[in-house]
């Protein structure tokens, strides 16, 4: 990184300090009224709140679909429904989990809502291209349920075939429903690197994006790149079921494991579609409540490209064992191994920023301590998986399933939840009650542990995942895990009651409550309609504790030739308003 | 070495092929060390929370970007842990699936929800395997209708059966006793049942087993009535997985008073159950299906012969 002085093409501005107000009382929340004016509202901020409780509502549906199976697992028989209507529960658990909410949660809810505002624009690039993927998302999600009400599918989230093209149900609508949701996902994608090349605000050099904003584009890229495969993939498996053309169902000619090498390309990027922009969260909070120069920013901001590169490698890591020849395996583990170095690279570098920080232990700062802790399980249960002749024995039982819900809920549900705290003080402009949101955050952890820890060990004992019956042997460690998922359950009911209460009786925030230098804490919250008044004009990079804060409120202080967005500049003179 | 096992069976299934052993060496290796490594990362977490909590809104902290040893460190040591473990895992791993030549094959011909081996003498059993100890056993493994998986967790293997070719798996088992299999690939409604049991001879009482059932085992053993006969034969060849004797529906219809009852098919038209229309049924399940009921079930054709069909009739009878 070259040093401002030292570049040629180095503007000056003049410059002005603009101390934000700390509550907005004309804000994003109360520009218009009614359910209308949010409903056809192409401002990111509301687009955002949009998503949040599209999505919010999809994660409590799963969710009770998770602890309905998991009172079904009490007793090792039929408990309370059917082998079928078990069937259906985990595969739309799975479904909607996967496809309505880890995906598009973080990119469309906190991405839309802050990125804008971390890289000082007034919106995303194409605003009204963000409403029509929300709709997208909205009628995809409209189709899933239909099929649901509609015959139920029963093949699982992963729609193998030939079990997917001859089964009964609504196989068809469900996968046209995540078709059409993926359109969404591709949509918004487009959506970040627009905005992100495009409306960087003068000073904002790639070198100075936000943590967050690099994990985006990372998955902005993945989501471009891997969304059209699933897209060809459903697309063919709905012509064999309706058509009958053979493709994947052997009894027409086809090949079932040529579906498992599509389903696969785009499945396995899909969980870094997940987990990724969920590091860019983790690398906000950690520098904020340490109040310390986060370490390593590029090791962090390129070890996420890495990620989403290598990650396109490594499908055949979940077919150890269908079949597919010994070279393919050896290759497929080889690159497994592989991407797991840069995900290590980051664990360390967070750890070295809170090393000889001023480590303050809020609500969103415990989030990703759990989040760490069972990120790393997840990771290297991962390692276990990606070694050849362990995942032989594990594949496809609750080991597997306890190792991508410690990488998916506990590492990416942590760190939306964590972001969440974070930022709704700036979505709100008002504080939850950080007592409740801590005894919330305590549950949640708890009771994730007891869930999925006794997963890790039925699995090695030989428990295969998808069992309506299951062998008296296991029946201990099944109940655990259901009185686990019902504390779970108690504390994100807890969390998310806190947060609804903050809105109405919350007490005011605050511009910065947490003394962050990032840019969406030096404006008032709530975040005024358009963000800025002012064009901002960034000097320093949005973790530099060492500047005076005075340095990061500073917009352009003539009316005069704005500088080219994300150039660099220095600043030549600053007065201070009022 | 007997701490060692005893700990080894506190968690993982008990060690009965030849391979286990192999395999549970590198699982403890690389769980160790994973486990290791993270104790490692928690308590340089919980260290750095005590020492370095806030202590006055106005501290200041180092300004520290990057330090290229210290990333360099932690970047080449996982990288090399890893190179190892995956050279590790794939060596092992070769061991688990290439069979050795003068394996003794066998095949398995997998269904909704059934096991079916075939010997090479045309013995043949449902649902349990008879292998000889101490000695290669090759499976060659085929599907009827959609993916299932062989899973052994005794012998630490497993592998995808799909329809349309040929999977291969093998083991060793070292003693004598029995061993559960599982399906481990979902394939509908009875994917939970479809459950086996490999069952380990002694050399010499595994040709004594195959020698009795050559020819297919089609014979009634002489001191069962058939109606006893056809009660196990019902459990062997898997119907029990999709019908019930004690009334309670489940994939298929219940046998209980079943026979000479009137059953409704799907037509609307109705029949009398009697022992034609069994028989019929159970060779040809699709020609005429009961109403309520998908047609799901497997023609039994080529697999019962006429003697074991009226054993499980007789069984079926008793069932008022
Ligand atoms: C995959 C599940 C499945 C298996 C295994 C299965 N059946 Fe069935 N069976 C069904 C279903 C479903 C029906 C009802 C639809 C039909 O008539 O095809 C049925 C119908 C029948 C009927 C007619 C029952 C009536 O109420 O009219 C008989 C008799 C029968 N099966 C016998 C057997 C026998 C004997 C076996 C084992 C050798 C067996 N089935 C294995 C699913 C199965
Ligand atoms: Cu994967
Ligand atoms: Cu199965």
């Amino acid at each position: 990184m070259a040093t401002a002085e030292a570049s040629s093409n180095i503007s000056k501005v003049q410059v002005r300090r603009y101390k934000p107000e700390e509550y907005a009382e004309h804000n994003y929340l109360n520009v218009a009224k009614g359910l209308w004016s949010w409903l056809t509202s192409v401002d990111h901020k509301r687009i955002g709140i949009l998503y949040l409780v599209t999505t919010t509502f999809f994660f409590l549906v799963g969710g009770v679909m998770a602890l309905l199976l998991r009172i079904e697992l009490w007793t090792p028989a039929q408990t309370f429904v059917d082998a079928n209507t078990y069937n259906q529960l985990f595969t739309l658990h799975g479904a909607i989990m996967i496809f309505l909410f880890l995906v598009p949660s973080v990119p469309a809810v906190l991405g839309n809502f802050i990125l804008p505002i971390q890289v000082g624009a007034k919106d995303m690039a194409l605003p009204r291209l963000n409403l029509f993927s929300y709709y997208l998302y909205a009628i995809g999600s409209l189709i899933a349920v239909y099929s649901i009400l509609h015959g139920g599918i029963d093949t699982g989230w992963t729609f193998y075939t030939p079990y997917s093209s001859q089964t009964g149900g609504a196989v068809t609508s469900l996968v046209f429903g995540v078709f059409v949701v993926g359109f969404s996902s591709i949509l918004t994608a487009v959506n970040i690197i627009a905005t992100i090349h495009k409306l960087r605000a003068p000073g904002i050099t790639w070198s100075k994006l936000s943590l967050f904003g690099w994990s985006l584009y990372a998955t902005s890229i993945i989501i471009i790149l891997a969304t059209p495969v699933l897209a060809i993939t459903l697309l063919l498996l709905t012509m064999e079921r309706i058509f009958g053309i053979g493709i994947f169902d052997p009894a027409l000619g086809g090949d079932p494991i040529l579906f498992q090498h599509f389903f696969w390309f785009y499945s396995h990027p899909a969980v870094y579609i997940m987990i990724v922009p969920g590091f860019g969260i983790v690398s906000e909070i950690v520098s904020t409540f340490t109040r310390k120069v986060i370490f390593g920013y590029w090791a962090i901001a390129i070890s996420s490209l890495a990620i989403a590169f290598i990650g396109f490698l490594v499908w055949g890591h979940h077919m150890f064992v269908s079949g597919q020849a010994s070279l393919a395996s050896m290759v497929f583990s080889f690159l497994s191994f592989l991407v797991g170095i840069p995900t290590g690279i980051k664990i360390f570098n967070w750890l070295a920023t809170m090393h000889r920080g001023s480590i303050s232990l809020r609500t969103p700062l415990l989030y990703i301590l759990g989040f760490l802790f069972l990120f790393t399980i997840g990771g290297f249960t991962g390692i276990a998986l990606a070694t050849l002749a362990l995942d032989v024995h594990v594949h496809d039982t609750y080991y597997v399933v306890a190792h991508f819900h410690f990488v998916m809920v506990g590492g990416m549900v942590m760190a939306f939840m964590g972001g969440l705290h974070y930022w709704w003080p700036k979505m709100f402009g008002r504080m939850y009650n950080q007592a409740v949101a801590k005894i919330g955050c305590l549950l949640i952890f708890l009771g994730f542990n007891l869930t999925f820890m006794p997963q890790f060990i039925m699995g090695i004992q030989g428990m295969p995942r998808r069992y309506f019956n299951y062998i008296d042997q296991f029946q201990g460690l099944h109940q655990i895990s259901t009185i686990g998922a019902f504390v779970l359950g108690i504390g994100f009911i807890i969390a998310i009651a806190n947060f609804i209460m903050a809105i109405y009786k919350g007490k005011k925030a605050g511009a910065n409550p947490w003394g962050s230098r990032a840019l969406e804490w030096q404006i008032p919250s709530p975040v005024p309609p358009h963000n800025f008044d002012h064009i901002p004009v960034i000097i320093h990079g949005p973790y530099d504790y060492h500047q005076p804060m005075a340095d990061f409120q500073l917009g352009l202080a003539t009316n005069g030739h704005a500088p080219a967005h994300g150039a660099e500049i220095s600043a030549e003179k600053q007065e201070t308003e009022e | 070495m007997e701490i060692f096992r005893i700990i080894n069976d506190f968690i993982l299934p008990p060690a009965k092929s030849t391979v286990a052993a192999d395999h549970d060496f590198l699982f403890w290796f690389v769980h160790l060390a994973s486990f290791l490594l993270t104790f490692g990362i928690i308590v340089s977490l919980i260290y750095f929370l005590i020492k370095y909590r806030r202590k006055s809104e106005d501290d200041v902290t180092p300004v520290i970007t990057h330090n290229n040893k210290l990333e360099v460190t932690w970047s080449v040591i996982p990288l090399i842990m890893a190179l190892i473990t995956f050279g590790w895992g794939f060596q092992t791993f070769l061991k688990q699936t290439t069979p050795p030549d003068d394996a003794y094959e066998i095949s398995l011909t997998a269904q909704m929800w059934m096991w079916q081996f075939q010997y090479e003498n045309g013995a043949r059993s449902a649902g349990e395997l008879h292998v000889p100890a101490n000695r290669p056993i090759k499976l060659v493994m085929s599907s009827r209708d959609v993916i299932h998986s062989f899973f052994v967790p005794d012998f630490r293997i497993k592998q995808d059966i799909v329809p349309n070719r040929y999977t291969i798996a093998w083991f060793n088992a070292i003693e004598p006793g029995e061993s559960i299999i599982f399906c481990t690939e979902y394939c509908g409604a009875g994917h939970s049942d479809m459950l086996g049991k490999v069952i380990v001879h002694e050399p010499e009482e595994f040709e004594e087993w195959l020698a009795a059932n050559a020819g297919g085992g089609g014979e009634k053993p002489s001191d069962l009535p058939p109606a006893e006969w056809g009660a196990q034969l019902a459990q062997e060849n898997a119907c029990m997985t999709c019908h019930s004797a004690d009334g309670s529906q489940t994939v298929g219809p219940t046998w209980q008073g079943l026979f000479e009852s009137n059953v409704t098919l799907t037509d609307g038209s109705t029949v009398t159950a009697d022992e034609n229309y069994l028989r019929e049924s159970i060779l040809e399940p699709n020609a005429k299906t009961v109403a309520g009921f998908p047609p799901v079930m497997p023609t039994y054709q080529g697999q019962l012969n006429d003697e074991q069909i009226d054993a499980i009739i007789e069984y079926i009878k008793t069932l008022k």
